[in-house]
């Protein structure tokens, strides 16, 4: 499976998907206005990923800001990556906020609470 | 009285601007209000958890904006612009304020107060399980985040959303919203 990997801009993320490594990252900044237009290359990645995913995949979510309209697509990556974890695969989210930032904390929280696969929360340093 | 447009602007423009804009409100014009507004907050004394705040809700509130605007009638364009929406960011009285105008057709008018003041009604934990719920059962609809917007708002801001609806014509009302960050929260 070729990898996806985009560069960010001032509205979207960072994206690196490899399958090969099994490694799924998010980061930067996700508040497109269109943002299952954007998203829809990566739920189709992840869903043809989750047929044969790596024995480990390591999921990283570091997002500075995100939208509502990523919030619901963000949702459907994590809905994907439920069906591999109950597949008995193990699905390792790393979810980084910066230090203060406690909405991105909690929105971190409510993503654990809906998808059922644990998180673990990563407090970052100020720059 | 008659609703007049610059009455309404000045209104909104009491305390210190950080940003004012009166005009179509497109997907470049939202780039450039963030990129400004994120520049003027840097400078700004406000602790970072603060901007943070004023920089989300106003992303959220910026493409509200721009997911919700109607497409005027044509004895209403020759006086406005094609998406016309009025966007002033402030600060007075250790509060943020963020203040939208659009006009909204007047069949709609009544939904939205109701969706409002319900937000309003609501507490914290209330706002956060609403959230958590529409997030996870409502369909994404190609307009935008299905409904979250203002809910995410009501939640982050953690104060009342305050609206005014004035009658412009019998189709049309204009439609002032404001939101307002403490900066003391965080």
């Amino acid at each position: 499976m070729d990898p996806i990997i985009m560069e960010g801009t001032p509205k979207t993320p960072e994206i690196r998907f490899d399958a090969g490594k099994g490694i799924i990252e998010i980061r930067g900044r996700s508040i497109p206005e269109n943002a299952i237009e954007f998203y829809k290359p990566m739920v189709d990645w992840l869903e043809k990923y989750s047929k044969n995913p790596a024995k480990e995949t390591i999921v990283n979510f570091q997002l500075e800001y995100f939208n509502t309209s990523s919030s619901k697509c963000i949702l459907d990556l994590f809905k994907k990556l439920e069906t591999i974890h109950k597949e008995s695969r193990s699905v390792i989210v790393n979810w980084y906020y910066e230090e203060d930032d406690e909405d991105m904390l909690e929105a971190g929280e409510d993503y654990e609470s809906i998808i059922r696969i644990p998180f673990t929360m990563i407090e970052m340093e100020e720059q | 009285m008659a609703f007049n447009i610059q009455q309404s602007y000045r209104k909104m423009n009491e305390g210190e601007v950080l940003l004012a804009y009166k005009g179509s409100i497109t997907t470049d014009l939202i780039t450039n209000v963030l990129d400004v507004v994120e520049s003027k907050l840097e400078e700004a004394k406000s602790v970072s958890a603060v901007k943070k705040k004023v920089y989300s809700v106003l992303v959220e509130s910026l493409q509200n904006l721009y997911h919700h605007i109607e497409d005027l009638p044509d004895n209403m364009k020759d006086q406005f612009d094609t998406r016309f929406g009025i966007l002033v960011v402030s600060k007075m009285d250790g509060l943020y304020r963020i203040s939208t105008g659009n006009f909204v057709r007047s069949t709609r008018v009544k939904y939205l107060k109701d969706k409002i003041d319900k937000i309003n009604s609501l507490s914290r934990d209330e706002l956060k399980d609403m959230y958590k719920f529409v997030l996870n059962h409502q369909k994404i609809t190609e307009k935008g985040g299905g409904g979250l917007g203002l809910i995410d708002i009501a939640k982050k801001t953690g104060n009342k959303l305050e609206y005014v609806f004035q009658k412009y014509n019998n189709d049309y009302y204009f439609f002032n919203l404001n939101i307002f960050v403490s900066e003391t929260s965080g």
